[in-house]
């Protein structure tokens, strides 16, 4: 005789306003391959937990975003923000597509030149940038953000010694109606301090300036912010042409647009609320039309927006290490990837898929990772099938942050797979093990003995 | 082996559907907690229970007891059921 | 004709479902299904007679798009929607999101826009007041507690202290700020609103606005009666020129499309009106609009229809509303169909 399919035993009781299953039809898709590369297959290649990134994703990305603002403005360029993942693999996709490079500090700024952009097409931002760097960027001709007068002054000092002349942009803070305020970076546009360094530029003989920078917040929720910052941008140009016969090479407008993660503290999912695309490049190109010279002088449109091009081509594939019961009865998942190496979950409800089908039933839970901290929790609350240890899970949206800001913490950080267009699957970073991370220590003699 | 002791008083429906008279609370019992919740109140013990799922369903001896534990821990948990 | 309608949680802080329904049935014109959709077991709308016809589970706001859509869809499979007007703040941005998608199964709706919607958002009012020169009270935006000591420098105590999408709390001094901070940003999120209190009496304003700017029909109404938590338990209707055409200027400048619900506080020692808020669906008592002459959850419907609906020009003034509340008994079995199944049969078809 076949036997039935088997689903866990399960018991729910109705809470008002917790009840709400509405019927039973199944609340979590399955995520069970990458582009059709299984998951299970990758997690047994490459173990678990491990992080696999979407060639084709990244590049669909890219294409959309760039031909969404070329439809609208005649002078686009992107420039990668190395930050949000520096990985070569990734940079160079984006290289590829034909994207600048846009480092935030001297190891980003060498990671570029390394691998083989021209200082040219760099963009230095960041507010450290040491003697060496800027001297290395003024030889080069990058593309120098100036981030305070302190800096201002010492490019100059430099600039007179240098044959070249540095190539400078400046980078403006400002109201946009939202909060916080970023207005610790750069020149304040309300107190007139950005026309200030301005004017200071244009007066210097021995320095060039190409272009103006703002880049007003990260994860922005709103398109309108967007209108108003490039409304002040273009007040700055035309009061340059105006009273110096300055013309832009280009307006540099930032990154901040959000990826289609749910912040904690938001109540609706993102996709819900946040602006489109669209929406952002129809307010910010609209306003850059109100610039004063037009035709093959327009400033050339800049875009460093990582977080939206990369985020939902990132997924980290995790294991069910055992399932548990809390004191007040709720049930408690341990996986084997924590926020050691999930930075993002401090502040988004990453979707969470079971990697192959499920049950019916579900159960609300809280996800821990492996580590033995108490702050080691991926979500307090999600609603999930029941898994068995063993089970693997996809945690979504995480190709922004985590690739450069996770933590080696009792552990080793875990390989990092390329999902290739053509359906193969390539290693772009290996797992790191005990002799790599222990190689950059130094034992002094007088420890290196001992007797228990 | 253990058997559980059911206030006679509880009926599950069809649907999975259980009402406690005594405290007013209700619940929803998918298909095997329906089998296993009407078992049980038929006296069987786990030994029993266990090897009547084994029969029905294809599932192995492990994953099944685990999870037959944890649905046991959540009746109790509930009041619903005692050990005997 | 099946039309679709959320809200059924008539209780001490009513969703404006039942009204609505109501006012529907009450126009005369109208003899189709009422669907109720429904996000908890115990919504007393589909207990109550004569009011839904069949009702389903659907899964909160929260949950996201694509579950709520495929719940839409499983419910238009089985029943054909020919209309669905959803009728709570929280709801309102995945309907709108979605109405595209609804449209091409055959579901109609009559909703604000993303941008109506943004520019009126909690956050966004005052911005909107300030450009077209419409009073309203100042506020600040909190995303932490540390954002609280703000306000002894911006204003003075008392302050409203408001959620993003629900709740508001009248406080008088920093620790009540802080609790009401907390108890908001626990259940609805961030960021809280401080808004300036503005003493004075304050007035409401029922309307529907027709996407064009023009108001098709609009009722105000001053409460008589406010519960502990600031909901109206008994109201007038009232007419005010000066407040009626801010009313019309500001559905003008919106372009608003929908129902909305307008709240205003007349100043005390100016006179001047404050636009406290936009809410972008009807307020529960719309069903007074609808007694005092202008029933606009009726024009609502014809407009999603398409139809051209005739502007209202009047309505009566005097009229009371008193919301009581009445215990209605059910059985075990009803809750257990909703609660199990997730939907509840009270006429089949």
């Amino acid at each position: 005789m076949e036997k039935k399919i088997y689903e866990k035993p399960a018991i729910t009781k109705h809470h008002s306003g917790f009840m709400n299953k509405f019927g039973s039809s199944p609340v979590t898709t399955p995520k069970s391959e990458v582009d059709g590369v299984s998951v299970n297959a990758i997690a047994d290649q490459y173990g678990s937990p491990v992080f696999v990134l979407s060639e084709r994703r990244i590049r669909e990305n890219f294409r959309n975003t760039l031909r969404t603002f070329k439809t609208r403005y005649p002078k686009v360029q992107y420039a990668w923000s190395y930050k949000t993942n520096y990985l070569n693999a990734v940079c160079s996709i984006f290289h590829q597509e034909g994207s600048w490079a846009e480092v935030v500090s001297e190891f980003e700024y060498d990671r570029a030149r390394k691998l083989g952009i021209p200082g040219k097409y760099i963009i230095f931002n960041g507010p450290d940038k040491s003697e060496q760097a800027l001297l290395k960027a003024i030889e080069d001709g990058a593309k120098i953000h100036v981030d305070h007068f302190d800096e201002l002054y010492k490019i100059i000092e430099l600039s007179e010694k240098t044959e070249k002349k540095p190539q400078l942009a400046i980078r403006v803070n400002m109201d946009t109606g939202i909060y916080p305020k970023w207005d610790r970076f750069g020149f304040n546009y309300e107190n007139g301090e950005a026309m200030e360094a301005l004017r200071r530029i244009v007066m210097q003989p021995t320095l060039k300036l190409i272009g103006l920078h703002t880049h007003i917040g990260t994860y922005m929720m709103s398109a309108e912010a967007y209108r108003i910052a490039a409304r002040k941008m273009v007040v700055l140009a035309n009061e340059l042409f105006t009273k110096y016969e300055t013309k832009l090479d280009y307006i540099d407008m930032g990154g901040g647009f959000p990826s289609n993660n749910t912040l904690k503290g938001q109540y609706l999912q993102a996709e819900q609320v946040l602006p489109t695309i669209e929406d952002f490049a129809d307010a910010v190109t609209s306003e850059l039309f109100r610039i004063s010279y037009h035709g093959s002088d327009m400033p050339t449109l800049i875009l460093e927006s990582g977080r939206s091009l990369i985020d939902d081509a990132g997924f980290l594939i995790s294991t069910i290490i055992a399932n548990k019961r809390l004191s007040d009865g709720k049930k408690a998942t341990i996986m084997d990837g924590g926020v050691n190496i999930l930075f993002t979950s401090f502040w988004y409800k990453h979707k969470i898929s079971p990697a192959q089908p499920t049950g019916l039933s579900t159960e609300n839970s809280t996800i821990y990772g492996p580590l033995c901290m108490n702050i080691d929790v991926l979500r307090e609350d999600i609603v999930l099938p029941n898994l068995k240890v063993g089970d693997r899970v996809v945690i979504h949206h995480v190709g922004a942050y985590n690739m450069t800001q996770w933590m080696q913490f009792i552990t080793l950080r875990p390989n990092i797979v390329m999902v290739m267009e053509d359906g193969t699957t390539e290693l772009i970073r290996e797992s790191e093990d005990l002799e790599y991370i222990m190689s950059r220590e130094k034992l002094p003699a007088k420890l290196s003995e001992f007797k228990l | 082996m253990t058997a559980f002791a059911v206030p006679s008083n509880l009926a599950v429906s069809e649907n999975g559907f259980l009402f406690v008279p005594t405290s007013g609370e209700t619940f929803t019992l998918n298909k095997l907690g329906i089998s296993i919740f009407k078992l049980m109140q038929k006296g069987a013990d786990t030994e029993e229970i266990i090897d009547a799922l084994l029969e029905e369903y294809d599932i192995d001896k492990t994953t099944l007891e685990k999870d037959f534990t944890d649905f046991v821990n959540q009746l109790k948990h509930h009041n619903l059921i005692e050990e005997k | 004709m099946k039309v679709a309608v959320t809200g059924l949680n008539n209780i001490d802080s009513p969703g404006p479902g039942v009204p609505v329904i109501r006012g529907l049935k009450d126009s005369g014109k109208f003899d189709g299904t009422i669907i109720g959709l429904v996000y908890d077991s115990l919504e007393p709308g589909m207990y109550m007679d004569n009011v839904s016809d069949r009702n389903y589970l659907i899964p909160y706001p929260s949950s996201g798009l694509e579950e709520l859509y495929s719940r839409i869809e499983y419910v238009n499979e089985k029943e054909g929607i020919d209309v669905l007007i959803p009728t709570l703040d929280s709801e309102l941005y995945s309907f709108t999101k979605l109405a595209p998608r609804l449209a091409e199964i055959g579901i109609k709706t009559f909703l604000p826009t993303t941008e109506n919607l943004n520019m009126r958002a909690k956050d966004k009012l005052f911005d909107f007041c300030q450009a077209h020169d419409i009073k309203a009270p100042k506020n600040i935006l909190a995303s932490s507690v540390q954002d609280l000591y703000k306000i002894s420098s911006e204003f003075n105590y008392p302050v409203a202290v408001k959620g993003i999408f629900y709740d508001a709390y009248i406080c008088n001094n920093f620790d009540e700020a802080k609790t009401a901070f907390h108890k908001i940003s626990h259940k609805w999120g961030l960021p809280i609103i401080i808004q300036e209190f503005i003493k004075g009496e304050e007035y409401n304003i029922c309307a529907l606005g027709d996407g064009t700017g023009e108001t098709i029909g609009a009722v105000a109404m001053k409460k008589l009666y406010i519960t502990d938590n600031g909901k109206g338990w008994a109201g007038i209707s009232l007419k005010d020129d000066p407040l009626m055409k801010l009313s019309d200027k500001i559905i003008s400048a919106l372009k608003w499309k929908s129902g909305t619900e307008l709240e205003f506080v007349k100043e005390k020692s100016s006179n001047q009106y404050y636009l406290l808020e936009i809410n972008p669906r009807f307020p529960a008592w719309v069903y007074l609009s609808v007694a005092a002459g202008q029933n606009l959850p009726y024009a609502l419907l014809e407009l999603a229809q398409g139809k051209k609906v005739e502007k209202f020009e009047n309505y009566e003034v005097g009229k009371i509303f008193i919301r009581y509340s009445w215990d209605l008994i059910t059985d075990v079995s009803k809750f257990e169909e909703i609660a199990v199944k997730g939907e509840l049969v009270n006429k089949p078809e």
